[in-house]
C-alpha cells in the first residue's frame, strides 16, 4: 500500500518537474538553470507544508507518503541540480554556478522553514 | 527559446513511469536504512550522491555514445534519476537537524551532500569521457590492424 502511494506520487511529480522546467526555460535565455531551481524551491515549500501540517494536525501518515515521499521527492531533483552546476563550471561560468548553489540552498531551506511554519500556523488557527 | 514547450503525451508518460520507479527505489532505501532524529540522514545522502554519479555517466552516454533515442533520456535521466534523487527531503532534513539543535551537523549535511554530489558528477563525467575516448581509440586501432 505504501509502495503504491510512492509510485503514484512519483508518477505525477516527475512529469510535472519536466513541464515546469520546459516552461521556465522557454521564458528565459540565460545560462542559469532557473527551471530546476524553481521546482526544487517549490517542492521544498510543499514538503515543508505537508510535513508541518501533518505534525500539527496529526494527519494520517499516508498523506506524507503520497505527497511528500512520492510527489515532492519526484518533483525535486538533486542529480540535475548537481549536473547543471558542474556543467556551468565546465563552461567557465563559475559565477553562475556559485549563484545557482547559494540560491538553491538558501531558497530551498527558507521554503522548507516557511512552508512548515505557515502550515502549522494555519492548522492551529483553524482548529 | 521563445516558443512555448510542446505537450508530448508519450514523453510525459515515459517520465512518469521512470519517476515512479526512481521514487520507489529511494523509498525502499530509506525503508532499509531509516535515519534517527538528530543524526545524519545517510539514506538521502547515499541516494543523492549515487544519483549524481549515475546521471554523470548517463549524460556522456546519451550525448556522446548512444544513437539519438526519443525516450532514453526522458525515462532514465528525467524520470528514474530525477525521481530517485530529491532536493526537498534534503532541505527538510537540514531543517530538522537545525530545529533539533544540531547546527553543526546540519551545516555538515547541507555542505557535505553538495560537495559529494558535485564531486560525483565531475568524477562520473571525467571517467566516462576518458573511457569513451580509450574505447574509440582501441576500436580504430583494431580496424587499422585488420585492413
Amino acid at each position: 500500500m505504501t509502495l503504491l502511494l510512492v509510485l503514484v506520487g512519483g508518477f505525477v511529480g516527475a512529469p510535472l518537474r519536466y513541464v515546469i522546467d520546459q516552461h521556465v526555460r522557454s521564458r528565459q535565455g540565460s545560462a542559469m538553470p532557473w527551471g530546476t531551481l524553481t521546482v526544487n524551491v517549490l517542492g521544498s515549500l510543499v514538503l515543508g507544508a505537508v510535513v508541518g501540517a501533518s505534525t500539527a494536525a496529526g494527519w494520517p501518515s499516508w498523506v506524507a507518503t503520497l505527497v511528500g515521499t512520492g510527489f515532492c521527492g519526484a518533483l525535486t531533483t538533486f542529480s540535475t541540480f548537481g549536473f547543471e552546476t558542474v556543467r556551468l563550471v565546465e563552461d567557465g561560468a563559475v559565477g553562475s554556478a556559485l549563484v545557482n548553489v547559494v540560491a538553491s540552498l538558501a531558497a530551498g531551506l527558507l521554503a522548507a522553514f516557511g512552508g512548515w511554519a505557515a502550515a502549522a500556523a494555519l492548522v492551529t488557527a483553524v482548529s | 527559446m521563445s516558443h512555448p514547450p510542446r505537450r508530448d503525451g508519450p514523453v510525459l508518460l515515459t517520465i512518469g513511469a521512470g519517476g515512479a520507479l526512481g521514487s520507489a527505489a529511494r523509498w525502499a532505501l530509506a525503508h532499509v536504512a531509516p535515519s534517527a532524529p538528530g543524526h545524519v540522514p545517510w539514506a538521502t545522502f547515499g541516494v543523492n550522491v549515487s544519483g549524481c554519479l549515475a546521471l554523470g555517466v548517463l549524460m556522456v552516454l546519451v550525448v556522446d555514445v548512444w544513437p539519438p533515442r526519443r525516450f532514453v533520456r526522458p525515462f532514465l535521466g528525467v524520470g528514474v534519476l530525477g525521481g530517485y534523487t530529491t532536493f526537498s527531503t534534503y532541505a527538510l532534513e537540514t531543517r530538522s537537524l537545525l530545529v533539533d539543535g544540531r547546527p553543526g551537523l546540519a551545516a555538515a549535511y547541507l555542505l557535505g551532500s553538495l560537495l559529494a554530489g558535485l564531486l560525483a558528477v565531475w568524477v562520473a563525467l571525467t571517467l566516462t569521457r576518458a573511457l569513451v575516448v580509450r574505447t574509440r581509440r582501441a576500436h580504430r586501432r583494431h580496424r587499422g590492424d585488420g585492413a
